[in-house]
Formats: structure tokens, sequence, C-alpha cells
């Protein structure tokens, strides 16, 4: 009992620290990838190639000064990107990231746990996130504030429709909602989800975009219309933190994207590769690793490639597009399933 | 005692203590907040009786989506004590009224009940996605279709409602 909460322990901790890590570095990566777009150099100051530039970000923010209105709530102003960051942190838990080591006779499972309902608490997580922004918005007592926390909660409710919807056909086609459980089935028999469920891996990720506020649903914060918007009135690290849950989530996103559709922490023929024990595991795990990194990628390419969309186009297509389209997908899979027998 | 008792008096205590303060605070927003706190605390309830399921829709129906558009309206009318206009005497005098009344049935009702203990709630499997699901399905299969199309009226309802004018 002793040894499990430990271990238990020691593995929270590390995935702590991962997501802190990948999302320091996620901050670094998307001032380059955003300079290689742009035919710039992007940050190459601190250390060889900028690398250090997330430790210098960090320690500009802690020794900002820090500003809290007078007129705004104290208590709720401090929660809000406190919120932001629980919520963003808490998704993790669920996500397999990787197999079962063997150390002597023991097996260590590379999950924290795997609840029957996984899923379901990710989503749980992802909608509890929106009150982060919005106590932040409505606690700072600005109008622009106020607007993007609402802008936001309203973006991040309709999109979450849409995403359920997604899911609900990707569980009638595995038949489970641990996540666990997924990543076994795409491993031992036929091909990864996506192969199963285009249609409903695009809408998922399309609202993945819209859950994490991501161009070209970064509205907001729309700072053309805006000013800032919901973190306007932040200042050093609880705007920090404000930023950091946005990378934090699209670095959660991306593991939950691959664990759903990309065969979690399998790796493509996995049967062939004359690997074994605990060597086959740490390949999983970094392959595991290379999607996460892959999707990381996609969300900065899209972020500066595409603008951002207007308010209304944004509400139509989360409406009228997104959600006609999952609810199709689930009847598609429906019939596919009865046609080919698999109910 | 156990620890799960320990937790099951936690959990009743902010449950009990945030429900009472979503009405003893002024502030509307607060108020909200608290209410979602209570939720919470009765979601970590379902957790200790191992309904998972129920515990998780409960958070991300009323936590996550509900307690959002709540919070929207009330931000949206941006309520505060400033602007709270004066209640008259006479419905806080019929308030008090009716909330006796309610009480005392309550408290009629409550006399007459027996305290019962569960069978082991605690080690069963009746509230996993699994079982509820059969039972859902199966037992309950005719109220189950009944109340969708209940809620597919409200939002018919509800979109009629917001059209401004019907062309």
């Amino acid at each position: 009992m002793l040894t499990f909460i430990i271990y238990k322990s020691i593995l929270v901790l590390i995935v702590f620290l991962i997501s802190l890590g990948v999302a320091a570095y996620a901050t670094y990566g998307e001032r380059k990838v955003a300079a290689f777009m742009q035919d710039r150099i992007g940050p190459d100051r601190a250390g060889p190639f900028g690398i250090f530039q997330p430790l210098a970000d960090g320690l500009k923010m802690f020794m900002k000064e820090e500003i809290i209105p007078t007129v705004s709530n104290k208590f709720l102003f401090i929660l809000g990107p406190s919120l932001a960051m629980l919520t963003a942190l808490m998704a993790g838990v669920v996500v397999p990231w990787g197999g079962k080591l063997a150390i002597g006779d023991h097996y260590y499972p590379l999950q924290i746990t795997d609840i029957n309902i996984g899923i379901l608490y990710v989503f749980g997580v992802v909608s509890f996130g929106v009150y982060g922004i919005m106590i932040g918005g409505w606690a700072s007592n600005n109008k622009y504030s106020l607007l993007g926390a609402l802008r936001a909660s309203s973006q991040m409710i309709s999109y979450e429709i849409a995403m359920g919807l997604a899911i609900v056909a990707l569980v009638m086609k595995t038949g489970t909602l641990s996540l666990g459980e997924m990543v076994a089935q795409q491993g031992t028999g036929g091909w990864w989800n996506i192969v199963y469920q285009p249609l409903g891996f695009l809408i998922f990720l399309i609202c993945a975009f819209a859950e994490t506020n991501r161009a070209p649903f970064d509205l907001p914060e729309c700072e053309t219309e805006l000013v800032g918007g919901y973190h306007t009135e932040y200042s050093s690290m609880k705007l920090g933190f404000y930023l950091f849950a946005e990378y934090i989530n699209i670095f959660i996103s991306s593991a939950v994207i691959s664990t759903l559709y990309f065969g979690g922490f399998n790796l493509p023929f996995q049967s062939h590769i004359p690997l074994d024990g605990n060597w086959l595991v740490i390949a999983q795990t970094a392959f595991f690793f290379g999607k996460v990194i892959f999707f990381i990628f996609f969300f900065m390419w899209v972020r500066w490639t595409i603008p951002r969309f207007r308010y209304d186009q944004l509400m139509n297509l989360g409406w009228k597009i997104l959600i006609p389209l999952a609810i199709f997908n689930i009847l598609a899979t429906g019939v596919l399933m009865y046609a080919l027998g698999k109910v | 005692m156990l620890l799960s008792q320990y937790l099951f008096f936690f959990l009743s205590f902010v449950a009990v203590l945030s429900a009472l303060m979503v009405i003893l605070d002024k502030n509307p927003v607060h108020s909200v907040l608290f209410l979602i706190v209570t939720f919470f605390a009765i979601a970590g309830h379902y957790l200790l009786l191992n309904a998972q399921f129920l515990a998780v829709t409960h958070i991300i129906v009323y936590a996550g989506a509900i307690m959002v558009l709540f919070l929207y309206v009330i931000m949206m009318l941006n309520l505060n004590k400033e602007i709270e206009p004066h209640k008259k005497n006479i419905p806080k005098v019929a308030a008090v009224i009716s909330a006796g009344v309610l009480m005392m049935c309550l408290v009629a009702l409550l006399k007459g009940a027996e305290v019962q203990m569960l069978p082991a709630a605690r080690n069963s499997n009746i509230g996993l996605v699994d079982s509820l699901g059969k039972v859902l399905f199966k037992e309950y299969m005719l109220p189950f279709e009944i109340s969708s199309v209940l809620f597919l009226a409200a939002m018919v309802g509800a979109v009629f409602l917001s059209k401004k004018e019907i062309h």
C-alpha cells in the first residue's frame, strides 16, 4: 500500500513537471515556429539558439510589478488564474503515457489512474476550465475583461457540445470510456481510431482549438476589439498563469487527441518490431511524446496560418455546421456498425 | 473511523456550508460560485458511493454547463448591491410564510421516515456506467425516451421564444 502511494505520488510529480516543462518550451517553440513562418530568426539571445528564453521569460514574469485593481474583488481576482492553472493540470491524470515498466517482479503502469470513465473525466475538467477565465474576467471589474470572459464562456460551451457528440461516436466504436482500454484496443487489433472515425477526429480537433482559445478561435483575447480580453487587468505571474495554462491545455489536448485517435503510445506495426520488455515501453513512451509534439506543432502551425474568425462566424460554425455534422457522424457510425454486424 | 467516513463528514460540511452561503451572500455572482462548490461536494458524495459516472456527469452538466449559463446571465445583468432594487415588505412576508409552510411539510414528511442503511452501497457496482446503461436502456427504456422528447420540446420552445419574428 505504501509503495503504491509513493509510486503514484512520484508519477504525479513527474507528469506535473513534464506538463510544466513542455508548456514552458512550447512558448519558446511557438516563437520559433512563428519566426520560421514569417521568415525571421526568433529568440536567439538567451543561450545557444535562445533555448534559455523560457527561463528568462519566467524570471521576468516573477519580477514584474503586480497590480491588483482596487475596485476589483481581490479574492476572485487571484482565484481566476489559479483555477485556470489547476484545471489545465488536472486532465493529465488519466492520460496513458506508456505501457507497464517491469522493475524486479513488479509492474509499474505509466498511467496515474485508469478510471473507467476516463474520457468523461477529461470532459469534466475541460468544462470546468471556463471558470478560471470567467471569474478572472468578472473580478477585474473592467468592461473589456468581462466581454472577453463572456465570449470565452459562450464559445467553450458551444464547442463542448460538438466535442461531446464527436466522442459519442468514438465511444460507440470502442465500447469503453476508459482511455487505457481504448489504447489497448488500438494496439492489439486493427487500425488506429482515426481510420474508423475521420469525421469525428476532424470535429474533435476543431473543438480542441476552440476549447483552448487558440487561433483561429482566440476571440476571448482579441486585442483589436477587446484590448487584451479577459486578462486585460492582469500583470506579473498572474498573467503568466493564464498564458501558461493555455500552453498546458495545448499539451494535454495533443495528448488526448493522440490517445483517442492516433493509437496512444502504440507504435505503428508494433508486432513486427523486435523490441520487448522495458525497451518497448520506453520506445512507446518516446513515440507517444513524438505524436504529442507533432500536434503541439500543428496547433502553432494553424495559429500562424489562419486569421481569426468573426464572432458570428464562430457561432455559426459551432452550432450550424459542427453539431449537425457530429450528429450525422453518430448516425453513420451506428448504421455502419449495424450493417457490419458489430452491435 | 474509516477514511471514507471522514471524507463524508467533510463533504457534508462543505455542501451544507456552501449551500447556506448561496442564500446568505448578497452578491449574486458569489451565490452562483457557492452553488458550484455545493455541486462539487455532492459529486464527491457520489464518488464515495462508487457512482463515478453519476459524479462526472453531475459535474459536466451542472457545474460545467448550467452554472456557466447562470453566471453568464448574472454577469450580463451586472447585478450588484448598489443597483439592486429595494424590495417591498409584502413579498418578504409572503416569502417567509411560504418557506415556513414548506419547512412544515418537510418536517411532517421526514418525521415518519425511518433511517435505513443502504445495503453496502460503497462496494456495489450499481453506479458504474455499465450497469447504469443496462438499467436505463432495458428497464426504463420508455421513461428515458419520453424524457428525451421532453427535452427536445424544451429546446424547440427556447428557440421559438428567442426568435424575434417568425417568417
